[in-house]
């Protein structure tokens, strides 16, 4: 579908398909004794998706192909792959811009099951290590906590994590150290570091002062490249350094 | 095909809000297992935008009467009112529940949650609109799925992740049908799985991919619902389904009635705001059933955009662009990406797309599923969020009602489940009980017909959106019966690619797409029954709603030879008497 008009778009729903050529990383546990490529020509719309891509060639051609996928459209955070070098998640590019030719690889640094799977657990038990959750002893009784707008807005950034893994699985740092929590787990630690309403910071700045914690760190920003929701990830790490180092938050 | 076998007090299969708020309530009491055939933190409950209504009063005077009233209304009275009284009422309690969980609500200059105006949610009994809706954003179930996975980590629930069900157990021992458990197939290994349980509550969402043009996840494919069927269980109100009036062309992704609550209008290929002919009161903000019926009539009648003629227009632009940003950026982002649209100064094409089931599993108050038009509960068995059918929303919810819904009836079901299962004894279940679902798996893997299954659900999805959506008639009705009917037979005929046993996609696609079906088929011969119209089930050759013959339910039983028979039970009525529906 292409836009023709920009008063009040006219869109095409007939527009010609492309030939679109996929080269994809298979990796069967059952059968193979390490990865290869694979390759396929197919046909789409320039307004499709890659996740269509993927369909194309599970649906018609090739029902072994593996991948995860949910809800199509950037929310889920299921489809998070190296496509042409770079992660994204496959739904929320169009053939139209990214264009015709694709490589489709497993996100890196993770262990990879089958496929376009990876192993998520050791991203999850990263997560969990942080105190991912609001932690606050007060009684607020039968009514809400006051926050203020200000104050709402210091985490706001943060809250939009899908946990796609976009982030930590770009991160350089990541590849060689997997002892290292990664950024997706410190932005969901700055989520709560920077909630007014949450009374754990000690607790979860010690936590991220370990050497497994922010440190590791070197600030190659691509981690805030990778990220489909656009959170400005660098940032919330320096952030939460900072509230370390000077014990402000 | 190895076999585990697992003894808990509950299991819970879906981990969106119904699952994981039901978890919430059960972890810690009783031994429980929460199963889902993904991570919790891609359940759909993630994408839900708009908001959830409280009378908080927050920002303006409100009432829960008001909102059961609106709920009631909006319903067209399909609704059953002492469980919208119920929901109206706890909704205040479940915003502030989830706020003291962490839950980011945006806020008010006083810093109190902020509330804004959402379709069918008006003050005093339809005077006006009323700012009703609690909301994050236009992020607000992403940030519901998250709050409520956080409390879960803190509880240290215990999850089976990427496990997707395949069949319930039931203990027959004592003459009495009660729930025994559950088989699940371990996706990462092709494990199965035995999960023997006193108590199984079912939150496995809705069945919205049954259909072509639809804001639902691929994975929203009726589980629960289709798997519970097959055992004879009814499922209720099935042709009840809401199609929401603004899904990105084409895409069918949703763009949220926040749009509208924050001004956005709609307007047809002329420009015309025509919601003003229809619902001259509330305008933009009238319920979903009927703007996707002004959207249908504004095409069908050539006043459409586009080539075609077959969209129509939401339009932005004349709202402040900071109010954008802060308000609606996510949904903004949607029309960029997927339209190359920008909202701020282009109005988005839009169309109705299929978004939620009124209808499902039939439960009480308490989430219990019950099995007949008497009501009779089978025990140990719950449901909760969109699988179930309460009947809160009756013919067609309103806007935020859904997510207020999974977290007022998860909590419900399961708050019942804890004290149930600690008062019977654990169920008598055989060794063995796993044969069928390892023989259906062997079956679909060693098929060797000639179709595909992603090609028979297109051809489901085609005939489903274009003969038995927003607008339908005896004719349509056939026409995709015969069609469902035909594509059942030619799935008895299907073969997979995949014979492995790790991540084995392929087999899940085709235990799905057999859902559908089955969901799919009773869906129709309940429309086709229902010679009225009433909220989304619209019938061009019986347009008025017949209140003396159709204040009833429908029940739908899967027959032992695979027919579906039809029953019904009256809704159960409260304050508010049927009358006119007008905005």
């Amino acid at each position: 579908m292409t836009v023709t008009d920009q008063s009040s778009p006219q869109i095409d729903s007939h527009e010609a398909e492309v030939k679109v050529h996929l080269k994809i990383k298979r990796y069967n546990p059952e059968v193979d004794t390490r990865p290869h490529w694979q390759e396929y020509d197919i046909m789409l719309k320039p307004g499709d998706r890659v996740l269509d891509a993927l369909h194309a060639v599970k649906w018609k051609f090739d029902g072994t192909l593996s991948f995860r996928r949910s809800c199509a459209h950037g929310v889920c955070g299921s489809d998070a792959l190296v496509i042409n070098g770079e992660n994204k998640l496959a739904c929320v590019n169009l053939i139209r811009n990214i264009g015709t030719d694709l490589t489709i690889e497993p996100i890196r640094g993770l262990p990879v099951i089958k496929d376009l799977i990876v192993d998520m657990e050791p991203f999850f038990a990263q997560y969990r290590s942080v105190l991912p959750y609001l932690i606050a002893n007060d009684d607020p009784g039968y009514k809400e906590r006051l926050q203020s707008q200000s104050d709402r807005e210091k985490y706001d950034d943060t809250t939009k994590c899908i946990l796609c893994a976009c982030c930590t699985t770009s991160c350089p740092v990541y590849w060689a150290n997997d002892e290292y929590v990664g950024p997706a787990a410190i932005v969901n630690a700055h989520r709560f570091i920077f909630d007014s309403r949450d009374q754990a910071t000690t607790e979860r700045l010690d936590i991220l002062n370990q050497k497994s914690g922010v440190w590791r760190c070197r600030t190659s920003f691509n981690c805030t490249e990778a990220c489909p929701r656009g959170i400005s990830v660098t940032k919330a790490i320096e952030e939460v350094k900072r509230a370390i180092l000077y014990d402000r938050v | 095909m190895k076999v585990h076998y697992h003894s808990y007090d509950a299991v819970i299969v879906g981990a969106g809000g119904a699952g994981l708020r039901a978890a919430i309530e059960v972890a810690g009491k009783v031994k429980t297992a929460v199963i889902t055939k993904l991570y919790p933190t891609r359940s759909h409950t993630g994408a839900a935008q708009g908001g959830m209504c409280a009378a908080l009063s927050n920002v303006e005077e409100d009432y829960w009467e008001w909102h059961a009233f609106d709920t009631v209304k909006g319903s067209d009275y399909l609704g059953d009112q002492p469980a919208i009284d119920i929901m109206c009422k706890e909704a205040i309690d479940a915003v502030i529940d989830l706020e003291h969980f962490g839950m980011a609500f945006s806020r008010t200059p006083e810093g109190r949650i902020d509330q804004r105006r959402f379709g069918g949610h008006t003050r005093n009994h339809g005077e006006a609109p009323v700012r009703r809706s609690c909301y994050a954003a236009d992020r607000t179930g992403h940030m519901i799925l998250q709050t409520l996975y956080q409390q879960c980590v803190a509880r240290d629930v215990t999850f089976f992740n990427e496990f997707q069900v395949f069949d319930i157990l039931f203990d027959e021992s004592t003459g009495e049908r009660k729930a025994a458990g559950i088989v699940a197939y371990e996706l990462s290994t092709g494990d199965l799985h035995v999960f023997v349980s006193k108590g199984v509550l079912f939150a496995t969402g809705g069945y919205g991919k049954m259909f072509r043009i639809s804001s639902n996840a691929h994975t929203l494919t009726g589980d629960g619902p289709g798997l519970l069927f097959r055992k004879q269980i009814p499922i209720q109100d099935l042709e009840f389904y809401q199609f929401h009036p603004t899904g990105i062309y084409g895409f069918g992704i949703l763009l949220s009635e926040a749009a509208r609550g924050e001004g956005g209008i709609l307007r047809n290929g002329s420009g015309e705001r025509f919601m003003e002919r229809v619902a001259p009161t509330v305008k933009d903000l009238a319920p979903r059933d009927m703007v996707s019926r002004a959207i249908h009539a504004e095409i069908r009648q050539g006043r459409g955009a586009g080539p075609d003629k077959d969209y129509v227009y939401l339009d932005l632009t004349h709202l402040p662009p900071e109010q954008i940003d802060a308000k609606l950026p996510d949904i903004s982002d949607f029309a960029r990406t997927y339209l190359g649209i920008e909202p701020k100064t282009q109005p988005i094409p839009i169309q109705p797309t299929a978004h939620y089931a009124m209808g499902g599993i039939p439960t009480n108050v308490d989430g219990e599923v019950l099995v007949d038009s008497n009501e009779t509960i089978l025990p140990g068995l719950y449901a909760a969020g969109e699988c179930a059918c309460v009947s809160v929303h009756g013919a067609n919810r309103l806007g935020t009602n859904s997510l207020l819904d999974i977290v007022v009836f998860g909590r419900r079901g399961g708050k019942a489940m804890a004290e149930y299962v600690a008062k019977v004894p654990h169920p008598e279940v055989a060794r063995g009980v796993e044969t069928p679902v390892r023989e259906r798996i062997q079956a679909l893997k060693d098929a060797n017909g000639t179709m595909k299954v992603g090609e028979l659900r297109t051809n489901l999805q085609q005939t489903m959106t274009l003969n038995a959506s927003v607008v339908r008639t005896q004719e349509s009705l056939e026409e995709a019966l015969t069609t469902i009917q035909t594509i059942k037979k030619q799935y008895n005929d299907i073969a997979i690619d995949d014979k492995g046993e790790v991540f084995n996609y392929d087999l899940v696609e085709a235990l799905e797409l057999g859902h559908l079906l089955d969901l799919a088929e009773a869906f129709v011969i309940g429309a086709l029954a229902r010679k009225e119209s009433r909220g989304a089930h619209w019938r061009d050759d019986f347009p008025t709603r017949d209140d003396q013959n159709w204040m009833t339910h429908t029940l739908a039983y899967r027959q032992e030879d695979g027919s579906v028979r039809l029953d019904y039970k009256p809704v159960k009525g409260g304050k508010y008497q049927p009358m006119e529906r007008k905005y």
